[in-house]
């Protein structure tokens, strides 16, 4: 059998299985369904690759299983509710989704977010990204058969959840960014929190590396595995890690920065072998960056209110609202019929940890959005899976797809 | 047409003048409108002369009631300056079809199956032009306003 175009259904691949095992020599070609339930496609991915021997000759991805509305749903959310959608998106960086969000509707506004809320964004934001590769890293390594990693990283990563517990009183979804600012003020002794983690985090980079970097099982996995070209990967709408292994500086941190990027000191790590080991160790570089961010943002914290001085549409302070008549009426209103955004669009983005976020947010003047469309960066990656692995090895599949580093939630939406 | 007022010393958008149906910048984001016929040579143009050539996504937007009903909304940007463009088409409210931008991007392919799925805004010669969220029975088109939210009665 061969794969026409598109997606074939299982009974059909079933169906050829069985001819193919009746008559292995008539049947030169074999279509196996992986997923969406293999533990190495992260979630939901159904892949149908058609197979000579152990050479796969096309690949098509199946995708949406994960499909949860949540575009449409934005549109009958007020714009503040909006804000927890964002968090189940892209399930391993909820803070990034809530910060290209929030970003988005405050562009709308024509908000000024005090320094002190821009500077909390961007070390929770470093943190996610932390958070983020700590799990690809894990289960890439678990995936190639390195199991020990794994639970080093999730030892690390407990601790990062545990922070933004402490700021949000939420693991994973944690909506903490919100128009206007952030949700809460400062809990009391993050600085020491924050402070111990970066400070031992080098020293665990370290300890995966030696794991894993020299690792010949490792090396003879990742090098020289997974190659497509960047004029592939522009083509075909890759952004983030993938690219900048090959070679290609498109960071929108850099490009267009928000939230006082600007005022960061930090490289972005390039690399131009462009195979699986290449992306591991730019990921790796990416962290330690990451952590060169959170200490600026510690370190250069500046004082000042955690939200924008705009009374329609931040909620006023506990204590205003019971002496105060007019910040009570403030807190009945936004939180009864929500605040009007001026009419217009804007298409804002941000550096994910998987690439470059876009939020296409149009406003008709009401309390909701018209429409809220999600660029994820999981989907335009996915497109290049074809290309990345048509030609290879059926063993090298996995390597190549937990180099892609995808996230279903942020695929289907 | 003429292009607008605002637009006249922006050399993205004089680049295109010839096509352009409507523009405007706002936020700091160039929007330029062109007609559904002209999209192909409006993409092409934007990618081999402007240097915008990264699609970054194609999405669509429903103005129901008002006509014309559908936009396509493609976001474009350059590798060597960074900066974006966003393109308009609008599309009536019956059989919206435009041309797919698949010879210029690849990456259009799967932007414009959504489109499809949630707009049911067809794409001229697309090589697979099919749902990509949504099982293949699923009936009407979700994004499209006249679709309710809750409930299963389209």
């Amino acid at each position: 059998m061969a794969i026409e175009s598109g997606v074939t259904s299982a009974l059909e691949v079933e169906q050829d299985y069985e001819k193919h095992i009746k008559d292995p020599q008539a049947h030169r070609t074999m279509v196996l369904n992986m997923g969406p339930q293999h533990p190495s496609t992260h979630g939901v991915l159904r892949l149908l690759l058609e197979l000579d021997g152990e050479t796969i000759l096309k690949a098509a991805p199946d995708i949406g299983f994960l499909h949860t509305g949540i575009e449409k749903e934005f549109e009958v959310k007020t714009y503040q509710q909006g804000v927890t959608l964002t968090d189940r998106i892209d399930y391993l960086a909820p803070l990034s989704n809530n910060l290209v969000y929030c970003l988005a509707a405050e562009k709308l506004l024509g908000l000024e977010i005090p320094p002190l809320a821009q500077y909390t964004r961007v070390m929770l934001a470093e943190l996610t990204r932390l958070n983020s590769h700590l799990v690809w890293l894990g289960t890439h390594a678990i995936d190639i058969g390195a199991m020990s990693v794994f639970l080093y990283c999730f030892r690390e990563r407990e601790e990062i959840l545990r922070i933004f517990e402490m700021f949000s009183g939420q693991r994973m979804m944690t909506s903490y960014f919100r128009i206007g600012g952030l949700a809460l003020p400062h809990p009391r002794g993050w600085q020491k929190r924050v402070k111990d983690f970066i400070d031992i985090f080098p020293s665990r980079i370290d300890e995966y590396e030696e794991l894993l970097t020299g690792n010949s099982i490792w090396m003879g996995r990742t090098k020289g595995v997974g190659y497509i070209s960047l004029e592939d990967m522009l083509d075909l709408g890759v952004t983030g890690p993938m690219l900048r292994a090959a070679g290609l500086a498109l960071d929108v941190r850099k490009d267009a920065p928000y939230s006082s990027y600007e005022k960061f000191d930090f490289k972005v790590p390039t690399s131009t072998v462009n195979d699986v080991f290449a992306r591991y160790q730019l990921r790796l570089e990416e962290m330690r960056e990451s952590t060169k961010i959170i200490r600026q943002a510690l370190e250069g914290m500046p004082s000042g209110s955690h939200q924008a001085d705009a009374p329609g549409i931040v909620l006023p302070e506990r204590e205003k609202m019971k002496t105060q008549m007019e910040a009570l009426i403030y807190h009945f209103k936004i939180v009864t019929e929500g605040f009007r955004v001026p009419a217009g669009e804007v298409y804002q983005t941000i550096e994910s940890p998987r690439g470059e976020v876009g939020c296409y947010m149009i406003s008709d003047g009401t309390q909701k959005p018209y429409r809220v469309h999600w660029r994820g960066p999981s989907f335009g990656n996915l497109q290049a899976i074809p290309r990345l692995i048509e030609g290879t090895l059926i063993a090298d599949v996995i390597a190549a797809l937990g180099s892609m580093d995808f996230v279903l939630g942020d695929t289907d939406r | 047409m003429p292009l607008p007022e605002s637009l006249r010393d922006n050399s993205t958008a004089a680049a295109l003048a010839d096509l352009v149906t409507a523009g405007k910048l706002e936020f700091g984001e160039l929007t330029v409108e062109v007609a559904p016929g002209n999209i192909l040579a409006a993409l092409g143009r934007a990618k081999t002369s402007l240097g915008l050539n990264r699609l970054s996504t194609i999405t669509g937007v429903d103005r129901y009631p008002a006509e014309p009903r559908y936009e396509v909304v493609y976001h474009l940007q350059s590798m060597t300056t960074k900066e974006r463009l966003r393109l308009k088409a609008r599309l009536p409210g019956d059989h919206p079809e435009i041309e797919s931008a698949c010879p210029v991007f690849r990456a259009a392919n799967w932007y414009e199956r959504e489109v499809f799925d949630f707009f049911g805004v067809r794409f001229l010669n697309h090589p697979d032009m099919k749902r990509i969220m949504l099982p293949e029975d699923f009936e009407g088109h979700p994004l499209r306003k006249d679709f309710p939210v809750t409930g299963t009665r389209y």
